[in-house]
């Protein structure tokens, strides 16, 4: 045990793992949309909505199929997103011609009914996940405790944010992809189908908030509000990253979290509001987001 | 946004000519409506009308959605509550007061929110109104999860007391039809046409020489002031200000009164706010299935009817309202 600015070791390791966490699934959150946004012109309200959904997907499929936590980090991304494709379908395909508020307001709408209907069922309080077995326990790093979930979430995220970048900035599906963002006639006259593309986009964005969801799970109870209060920090992380780089999203997400977490541990009343704080900060001084182009 | 086209072949003489008899016939409704509808009910729909109006304000004429304005209304009926109760103010100073309260947050968050455009500004208004919202959680006078309850109602002027429901429903009025012709006449000024400029075309209307900016700060903060009326007017009529006006739900409310009742339209947002309020009045036993039945107005108005119930009818008779 030692101190560092007078805080016992233990306290500040803690609260910065628990900001790496956070900032993991800000990351995901605020790629998805950048992503979403990107294609459809859209920003999409129904995210935490979505992420939700994932959580209560994966424990459906605890509860039901007797399927484990694995399972589920494939199912609940595949199944959510497929709900996404529908909506896409349904609803959104209508309304890339007309104002972007429209977009939101569907959205803003679309969640309403699901955190509706889930609140419903579930009432307001938690569902326990358990922790998988194979992640249970820690290590006794000398300085503080690492529980293996916490460290497996934060590098899985690390690894799924890298491999979107990945896919999105040097696969030649990823040069469609920013292609179509940038002049979509001009892809479509290449031959490419440039609607499907725009559908399988936002199932995927939903996808990657889903399996936020199902990693969230375990740490946070499953419960029809997580997300919606955690859609607005990661409106927030979006305008301080600006959404015109995938790289910006997941470093913002992350920088974010840690922020988040460090200040627990030295101003605790200002940590539910230091990220709007810092977006105040940004736009007075770089009005566009830190990795923005243009407005 | 959607426009009526059709509109611009009507004379003006016309236009205003149907704009008036809305307004009279809104005025004998008010007057008559308290015989037959519990006044408390009216007066809050008047409270949510004159906040749906506000809000309208930015969304209709000048393109901009707010999706913070729960942080004008909620801080405003904070403050009021607050002055009346602890320090004694008056009603019409209170309501002032916090009206003052929502100006200034106005100058501060529009000032940022307009350095971004289009879907940021949203974001943006958002997130600021998260913000004060946590620090409405944290600040020792609002009372927390209580609220601020018990506010009186105190005397008018110091003179009328307003205890008697109707003393009370007849200031309520008088408030919002004044704040209404306000509007009104912001909406028909040569400042409105120019905001109306912005809304079509901001670049063209920076081309001819307006600041634009400044425009749009001076009708976000006039947008706010007002809000900031309506939710000091509701917290001295319900003698209660509490956390549920300052959440990001209030925002929603107040956006989907007015897309209901229709985006630039005149009396789109009092038509709204009425169904809206009367919705909730009525379906409050089915818990939370309000939300959903919220959310899927919200999914109707944006899939099948854009421009809202005000909206269809001036459409279908060619006037405007």
């Amino acid at each position: 045990m030692f101190e560092i600015f007078g805080i016992p070791s233990q306290a500040l390791f803690g609260q910065l793992l628990i900001g790496l966490i956070n900032g993991s699934f800000y990351a995901l959150l605020s790629l998805g949309l950048a992503v979403i946004f990107g294609m459809l012109n859209i920003i999409n309200f129904t995210h935490g909505a979505q992420y939700m959904l994932g959580a209560f997907c994966a424990y459906f499929v605890l509860t039901y199929a007797g399927l484990n936590y694995w399972f589920a980090l494939v199912i609940a991304p595949i199944v959510v997103g497929a709900t996404g494709v529908v909506i896409e379908r349904v609803f959104l395909q209508w309304l890339y011609k007309l104002d972007h508020l429209y977009g939101l307001l569907l959205t803003f709408g679309l969640a309403l009914v699901i955190e509706g209907v889930f609140r419903n069922y579930f009432g307001s309080s938690g569902l326990p996940y358990r922790v998988p077995d194979a992640l249970q326990g820690g290590q006794n790093l000398g300085f503080m405790f690492l529980p293996n979930y916490r460290a497996w979430v934060v590098a899985f995220s690390l690894v799924v944010c890298l491999a979107t970048w990945y896919l999105i900035e040097r696969t030649r599906l990823g040069a469609y992809l920013r292609a179509a963002t940038e002049n979509p006639t001009l892809v479509r006259a290449f031959g490419i189908n440039v609607p499907r593309m725009i559908t399988l986009t936002y199932g995927f964005g939903v996808g990657l908030a889903a399996l936020a969801g199902v990693m969230a799970a375990p740490i946070y109870n499953v419960s029809p509000q997580m997300g919606a209060d955690l859609i607005i920090i990661v409106f927030a992380v979006v305008v301080i990253g600006g959404m015109g780089s995938i790289m910006g999203a997941i470093v913002t997400g992350f920088g974010l979290g840690v922020i988040e977490g460090l200040t627990k541990v030295f101003f605790p009343e200002a940590s539910n509001t230091v990220i709007f704080v810092i977006m105040a900060i940004v736009l007075l001084i770089r009005p566009a987001g830190l990795f923005g182009r243009g407005t | 946004m959607q426009r009526v086209a059709s509109l611009q072949a009507v004379s003006y003489s016309e236009r205003s000519r149907s704009g008036t008899v809305a307004f009279l016939v809104m005025v004998a409704l008010l007057l008559v409506a308290p015989t037959v509808i519990y006044p408390l009910f009216l007066m809050k729909v008047l409270c949510f009308a004159l906040f749906a109006c506000a809000f309208n304000l930015l969304i209709g004429y000048v393109g901009l959605l707010s999706f913070g304005h729960a942080l004008y209304f909620g801080w405003a009926s904070y403050v009021s509550a607050y002055t009346a109760k602890a320090w004694g103010f008056t009603p019409e100073l209170a309501i002032l007061s916090g009206a003052a309260t929502a100006a200034a947050f106005g100058l501060v968050a529009g000032a940022l929110a307009i350095r971004r455009q289009g879907i940021y500004f949203a974001m943006i208004t958002l997130a600021l109104a998260q913000m004060m919202y946590f620090f409405a959680v944290q600040a020792p006078f609002t009372g927390g999860e209580d609220g601020i309850q018990a506010v009186p109602r105190g005397h008018l002027f110091g003179l009328i007391s307003l205890a008697d429901p109707m003393a009370m429903y007849t200031v309520v009025v008088v408030v919002f039809l004044a704040c209404f012709l306000v509007i009104y006449r912001i909406i028909h000024s040569p400042f409105g046409e120019v905001l109306k400029a912005i809304r079509e075309n901001e670049a063209r209307a920076i081309s001819l020489g307006y600041k634009t900016d400044r425009y749009k700060l001076v009708a976000f903060v006039l947008s706010a002031t007002l809000a900031g009326v309506a939710g000091g007017m509701k917290a001295i009529v319900f003698q209660l200000a509490s956390l549920t006006d300052v959440y990001w739900a209030m925002s929603g409310e107040v956006v989907l009164m007015t897309l209901v009742g229709g985006l630039g339209t005149v009396f789109g947002p009092v038509v709204g706010a009425f169904v809206i309020i009367a919705m909730q009045n009525y379906l409050a036993a089915f818990g939370q299935w309000v939300m959903v039945i919220q959310g899927s107005i919200f999914v109707a108005c944006v899939m099948l009817f854009r421009r809202g119930v005000i909206g269809e009818i001036a459409n279908l008779f060619g006037i405007k309202l």
